[in-house]
């Protein structure tokens, strides 16, 4: 078994520490793994991406189009830019927070309706939730990563103890409580 | 002990384990992170120069001193830094040296698409590509080793995708290198035409003593799987042509890329019934193939722009389309902002409220030229905001009705020297610097104005209103500003511009991204004054959007800078919740 996975979302909104637990979970599973981010200009609130990449053996580090297990995404429209990469029966984890372009800002473009219900109407499985809420909730917005890897619990299929031990390697003792309550929280919400 | 680490984090680690001593660079993405990561080893030295020529001959000097050495850059910077790349190559080094430059296909955070091989051709110095974490740690030892026997720097080419792609590296114990006894040799080390010439014979003598060793070399591979197809690639190419032909091909894989491997190319092609030359950029290993005049294929088939990848790959060469879902409609781009708070949007906005030609340069400021500040004309390299300015004053004379901005990091690189040129050729015109107190676009490093070295010792900052006047611009015309305070920037801006000397506008405060730097609540907007006018929205601000005919900021992003309030003619936006 091996999974493609791709973390998107907007620029600052800090998906380092997201691909940090995938990568150690998927180690501790004892994969070959290769993760790709992007520094640089889109970090200034552009739209950004991560490839996590799992399995016997990894050769390219990047994930084309088509060939995403799951998608997990920090912002919602985010989501709908990369749902080409996802393959046929994957699955999309969504943050349904909503953080206007600047097109949209400045009225060149409209934020698109819908788009749960649109990604859905395709056939495509979607897993969404308001993570900022769920983080609000164990006792930080920063918790939001931490949230979306439970709400992908499910979807990515690794024991639940690799899990939170990945999480327990990646995040400083003393958020470790906060950080183990949004998983937790994700994890139900995932269930529904 | 194996360790998933970044390409750049695994250089450093291999500078490390190589027991090298200094490391000099200027910061570049996707390059920054060799290092920072080197940095934190206490064992090397090392340091953020000013620029990248700078950065360079540090390293050379280190290593004619006996100690390995390192400096860093991205492909842009070894055009700064081509004067003394080209030296090294007849000094030679005493202690190891490598060069590492990372190239950025497709342009992820660049003013264009450069092919950082043909440096090493033309300065005929040896250029190593690894294709992943584990190579860039094993090739950036080997890089030192060879480049105490054959007595030359190495080049190390990385590329966005082996940069800031982590995988698994093997790690080992530091190899510590005494500094090596240095020897004076002024036919050696004094360039000038009479030892030169003697050295040019060396050159090329130990061009050729690396092209035999290319052949029989640890970086070169060759896998051998069929007779059908030959593949001839390096750094990340391999990678996806591997996960493209898998075993139905055979591969070279050039790890010296440069001085070509010629008895093991002519090999491996007459092996192979059709060969097909894989790279990223420039034909530089396909055009060296027909050279030699074998039949292979490459360019024909592949773009010269852009970054491959396994999908591209696949496309082009089996004609295999990739097969996914898209909704009907269209997503709208989300090309990267100033971030909320950012101390550079307000003179934007005044620049473009006072109709000015705008030199611009290269940092996060350069985004003052996206919709809707829209306040840029030119953006060329590192430096020309200024000198390029003063170009286009001597042909237009429109000193009134134009500036030069710059960063502090970008004047420090190479703003300066345009600046001197203005006052000694008796120019009048008018360079903002836009002083954030760090190097922002690259991530955060520090320079010579931020008070801080990369170790994070405290030094001395220099202060730029000093260089301003020991270039020679007068005292009353270097106007230090808050560039939040609009009304104080407008006023600055358009006394200066109609002073008939040269100025210097230095608009000081620090990034907001910056840890010292204290965010105020969000502020708000009172929908009952609010009449929905959208002055607000011409600075740009992502916090700031438009519902049910009214303003509304995001209080999760709002950093409460001050700037919108402004612009309001309704005094409508207020601070607290
Ligand atoms: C020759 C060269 N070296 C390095 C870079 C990478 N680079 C782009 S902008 C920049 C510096 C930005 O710092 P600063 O001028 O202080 O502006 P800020 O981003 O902080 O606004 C660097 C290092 C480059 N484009 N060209
Ligand atoms: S990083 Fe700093 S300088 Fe760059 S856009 Fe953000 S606030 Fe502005
Ligand atoms: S105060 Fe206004 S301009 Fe500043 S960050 Fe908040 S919304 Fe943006």
């Amino acid at each position: 078994m091996g999974k493609n996975i791709m973390i998107v979302g907007v620029g600052g909104q800090g998906s380092l520490l997201a691909s940090r637990i995938l990568g150690n979970a998927v180690m501790l599973e004892g994969y070959d793994v290769k993760v790709s981010e992007v520094h640089g200009m889109s970090q200034r609130g552009g739209s950004v991406v991560t490839y996590v990449k799992f399995g016997e053996s990894v050769a390219s580090p990047v994930i084309c189009k088509g060939e995403a297990d799951i998608i997990m995404s920090f912002e919602l429209l985010e989501a709908a830019r990369w749902l080409p990469y996802l393959k046929k029966d994957g699955t999309i984890i969504t943050n349904t927070q909503q953080i206007n372009p600047m097109p949209v800002i400045t009225g060149a473009a409209e934020y698109p309706a819908d788009l749960v219900e649109k990604m859905r109407a395709k056939g495509v499985n979607v897993i969404a939730a308001d993570a900022l809420s769920i983080a609000r909730e164990a006792g930080s917005e920063k918790a939001v990563n931490v949230a979306l890897i439970g709400l992908m619990s499910h979807a990515l299929g690794f024991d639940r103890d690799t899990l939170v031990k990945a999480i327990k390697m990646s995040v400083p003792e003393k958020f470790l409580e906060l950080n183990m309550k949004a998983f937790e929280l994700g994890e139900a919400g995932s269930a529904q | 002990m194996k360790k998933l680490m970044l390409g750049n984090e695994a250089v450093a680690r291999g500078l490390y384990e190589a027991g090298v001593k200094l490391v000099s660079s200027y910061p570049g993405t996707p390059s920054t992170e060799v290092t920072e990561a080197a940095a934190k080893y206490e064992e090397i030295y090392a340091e953020w120069a000013p620029n990248e020529k700078v950065a360079l001959e540090v390293a050379l000097g280190a290593a004619i001193g006996g100690g390995r050495s390192f400096c860093g850059m991205k492909h842009v910077g070894l055009n700064v830094a081509a004067d003394p790349l080209f030296i090294t190559a007849y000094t030679g080094v005493n202690g190891g040296m490598v060069i590492g430059v990372a190239d950025d296909p497709g342009m992820h955070s660049s003013q264009n698409e450069q092919d950082s091989r043909h440096y090493a051709r033309a300065a005929k110095l040896p250029i190593v590509e690894p294709s992943d974490s584990g190579e860039c740690l094993e090739f950036t030892k080997l890089a030192y080793e060879y480049s105490e026997k054959f007595d030359t720097p190495f080049i190390l080419r990385l590329n966005t995708r082996v940069s800031h792609s982590q995988s698994l590296v093997e790690l080992s114990e530091r190899a510590e290198k005494d500094v090596k006894p240095y020897e004076k040799s002024v036919a050696k080390h004094v360039m000038m035409p009479a030892n030169a010439r003697g050295r040019h014979v060396v050159v090329e003598d130990r061009l050729k003593e690396l092209s035999a060793f290319a052949c029989d070399c640890p970086f070169n591979k060759v896998v051998d799987n069929n007779t059908k197809l030959g593949i001839i690639t390096s750094g990340p190419s391999y990678t996806y042509a591997l996960e493209v032909f898998g075993d139905s091909a055979s591969y070279l894989k050039l790890g010296l890329v440069y001085p070509f491997a010629d008895e093991l190319i002519k090999d491996f092609a007459a092996k192979h019934e059709r060969v097909i030359v894989i790279e990223e950029l420039d034909p530089f290993i396909e055009e060296h193939c027909k050279a030699l005049g074998l039949n292979v294929e490459g360019k024909n088939l592949l773009p010269l722009l852009g970054e491959f990848s396994q999908e591209l790959i696949a496309e082009k060469l089996l004609d295999k389309s990739a097969e996914f879902t898209a909704l009907d409609e269209a997503i709208p781009v989300r090309p990267p902002v100033l971030c909320p708070g950012c101390p550079h949007r307000g003179i934007f906005y005044i620049f473009k409220k006072l109709g000015l030609y705008v030199s611009g340069d290269i940092g996060c400021y350069t985004l003052g030229a996206a919709a809707p500040l829209s306040a840029m004309d030119t953006t060329l390299c590192m430096g020309a905001s200024i000198s390029a300015l003063h170009g286009y004053n001597k042909i237009r004379g429109e000193e009134n009705k134009s500036v030069a901005v710059i960063g502090d990091s970008t004047f420090m690189h190479s703003g300066m020297t345009g600046l001197v040129n203005i006052t000694y050729n008796k120019g009048n015109s008018t360079v903002v610097i836009v002083d954030n107190s760090i190097t922002g676009m690259t991530g955060h490093q520090q320079n010579p104005c931020t008070g801080f070295t990369l170790k994070g010792e405290p030094v001395h900052g220099i202060m730029l209103e000093n260089i301003a006047r020991a270039a020679g611009v007068a005292d009353e015309h270097i106007r230090i500003v808050d560039p939040n305070n609009l009304k104080e920037v407008e006023k600055v801006l358009k006394e200066e511009l109609n002073s008939g000397t040269p100025s210097v506008i230095i608009c000081r405060k620090p990034c907001a991204l910056l840890k010292y730097v204290k965010h105020e609540p969000a502020l708000k907007v009172d929908t009952d004054k609010c009449i929905g006018c959208k002055a607000c929205m011409k600075i740009g601000c992502p916090c700031i959007s438009v519902v049910n005919g009214k303003a509304k900021i995001d209080a999760t992003l709002c950093v409460g800078c001050g700037l919108c309030p402004q612009m309001c003619p309704k005094d409508a936006i207020k601070g607290g919740m």
